[in-house]
């Protein structure tokens, strides 16, 4: 079916409020980490199935342009597959499951393993994008904190983990400084994501939908995050290799097999993982049965 | 006999006027500062509330090292003054000078908010009367102490939780507690938290309003030791704002009289509340119980 078939504008949304999010979004480039508000529009889906990604990416859409969509890191999720269909549908697209050759890529959760080029742009879905939230409750004093770079109270919440746990046990949305200046949620990513979003090429663009707010990280921006001098930031994995394809260095999930306390441990980048199985890698779980 | 009387008599008129004048030139004297220029010196400072007069023309100077009480019934103005001196109120007209670091004179008024908050974090405090208001009640006692610290950009977690655990001992809260809550601690626990916390990036300054209200007598008694201990230790300036004349006599050196937001009568606290000049300071001094 063509665009012109299904009867919507291009990529859904009408062109003026495409231009009101392009309009947010150069202001979110033009000010690292700043969190921009936008008038966020009602979409055909729940708020937290990614309302606030589905609107960038409606608005960074060209005809030209290859969209990936991956949900935890996995490309046949139910999230994945159909946001991937909807532009389909509605931008008429081509779409793919391999990194390398996407234009765009929609995200919930991660950043691919294959490393980004200058010529994509990563578009994260967002629940909260304000980092001081739970410190703070009321949103004019979180922003007069951003404003004055008062962050001293973020630094108190890491402390409080050490003091607790002996470690910070912060595992996503682990915060980030963006060049120097605002801190920020880098959305539920795992922090074993965070050395990635550091000098990224990629632009990366966050939208948060019911929150009706827009942050972005130009390419090759600074991220630091957040830590003491005694108890620098460690990106965390599991202590294991991908069950299937053997990678020691990629982000595992880890998946009960059966009642029996079962479990393995496999890549949550389902494409990285299926390209280094066509590539010859085998894991535990694959070196006899296939 | 009769010479006797007499002889008594002048020499007691002689001793009052010669105390009198030695107590006005005492007042003229740059306090213990000696030739150093003010560190605060506050002019015409008025705060209105719509028609009413929250404080009007309120002005004083505090040296190093002085600690200046505020006394003055309810609604006297008081904490509209220290809330004006904060920054937490803006006033309508006046001057807040502060002499900083380098030894240059700043208004704080006109400071803008980061120079003030900048300001609010290292070199003065502020004690709230309850200490919820001055507390992160969900925070532990060592990262209530901490923050200060890291707001001004300490990045090592095993030299903040040294500082923090000195400054527990410092206000007799058992260091073993530091990772505790404060809501688990006693009122008087509570507020000597609140204190480590106001002094542990070593300010110059320090804005007390009602330190021991809601305490009960034993306690306010330790709290007080304490206070006057630091105050004297670090060389604090500090000026205290309560109704509690037992305080003042103890903490201030200098005291000003409040009523219907202007100050009746200032002086050295032994002087004004052992010979109160102003009718209302001579009622507040008569009011107070005797035990």
């Amino acid at each position: 079916m063509t665009v012109q078939d299904s009867g919507y504008t291009f990529a859904y949304l009408d062109e003026a409020t495409k231009r009101m999010i392009r309009r947010a979004l150069l202001k979110a480039v033009a000010i690292p980490g700043y969190q921009v508000p936008f008038a966020s529009r009602e979409m055909p889906m729940p708020y937290g199935w990614g309302t606030g990604g589905v609107q960038l990416t409606a608005a960074c859409l060209t005809p030209g342009d290859v969209l990936k969509v991956i949900d935890q890191g996995a490309d046949d999720t139910t999230n994945a597959v159909s946001i991937r269909s909807f532009f389909a549908r509605v931008a008429g697209i081509a779409t793919t499951e391999a990194t390398a050759e996407a234009t765009i890529i929609q995200t919930r959760h991660r950043i691919p393993e294959t490393p980004l080029t200058e010529d994509q742009i990563l578009v994260f879905q967002v629940p909260i994008p304000e980092p001081l939230r739970f410190l703070e409750p009321r949103e004019t004093e979180t922003r007069r904190m951003h404003a004055l770079a008062d962050y001293g109270l973020m630094q108190v919440r890491l402390y409080e983990d050490i003091a607790r746990h002996g470690a910070i046990t912060r595992a996503y949305a682990y915060p980030v400084r963006v060049e120097g200046r605002y801190v920020m949620d880098p959305s539920p990513i795992p922090r074993f994501d965070n050395p990635k979003l550091d000098r990224s090429a990629a632009l990366m663009l966050f939208g948060a939908g019911r929150e009706q707010r827009i942050h972005a990280l130009p390419p090759w921006t600074r991220v630091e995050s957040l830590d003491f001098e005694d108890y620098p930031f460690e990106a965390s994995r599991p202590d294991a290799p991908c069950a299937l394809c053997g990678a020691t260095d990629s982000y595992l999930d880890e998946v009960i097999t059966d009642d029996a306390g079962g479990r393995m441990f496999v890549c949550s980048d389902t494409d990285h993982c299926a390209g280094r199985r066509a590539a010859g890698h085998r894991g535990a779980s694959t070196e006899t049965g296939a | 006999m009769t010479d006797g009387t007499d002889i008594r008599r002048n020499d007691g008129a002689g001793d009052a006027k010669s105390f009198k004048g030695f107590c006005q030139e005492f007042s003229k004297i740059p306090g213990p500062g000696g030739e150093a220029p003010p560190l605060l010196r506050v002019s015409g400072l008025t705060r209105r509330y719509g028609a009413c007069i929250g404080c009007a023309e309120v002005g004083f100077d505090l040296w190093p090292g002085e600690v200046m009480g505020i006394v003055g019934e309810s609604g006297s103005g008081k904490s509209t003054l220290l809330a004006c001196l904060a920054g937490h109120l803006a006033p309508d007209a006046g001057q807040v000078l502060w002499r900083d670091r380098d030894g240059r004179t700043r208004d704080v008024l006109t400071m803008s908010e980061p120079e003030r908050r900048m300001l609010a974090r290292t070199d003065w405090a502020f004690v709230h009367q309850n200490p919820r208001d001055g507390l992160r009640m969900g925070v532990s006692a060592g990262g209530n102490v901490g923050e200060r610290l890291m707001a001004v950009g300490a990045r090592h977690y095993g030299r903040i939780r040294a500082t923090a655990a000195d400054w527990l001992g410092r206000v007799e809260i058992d260091p073993g507690r530091i990772d505790d809550a404060p809501h688990r601690f006693s009122g008087g626990m509570q507020q000597r938290l609140q204190i480590a916390r106001n002094l542990v990036t070593h300010p110059r300054l320090v804005l007390m309003d009602e330190p021991t209200g809601g305490l009960d007598v034993s306690v306010q008694a330790r709290l007080l030791d304490l206070l006057r201990g630091l105050v004297r230790e670090m060389g604090l300036s500090a000026v205290v704002v309560t109704h509690d004349l037992a305080v003042v006599r103890l903490l201030a050196h200098r005291l000003m009289v409040m009523k219907d937001g202007r100050v009746v009568e200032a002086g050295l606290t032994d002087q004004v509340l052992d010979d109160p000049q102003h009718p209302y300071t001579q009622l507040l001094v008569s009011s107070v119980l005797q035990v």
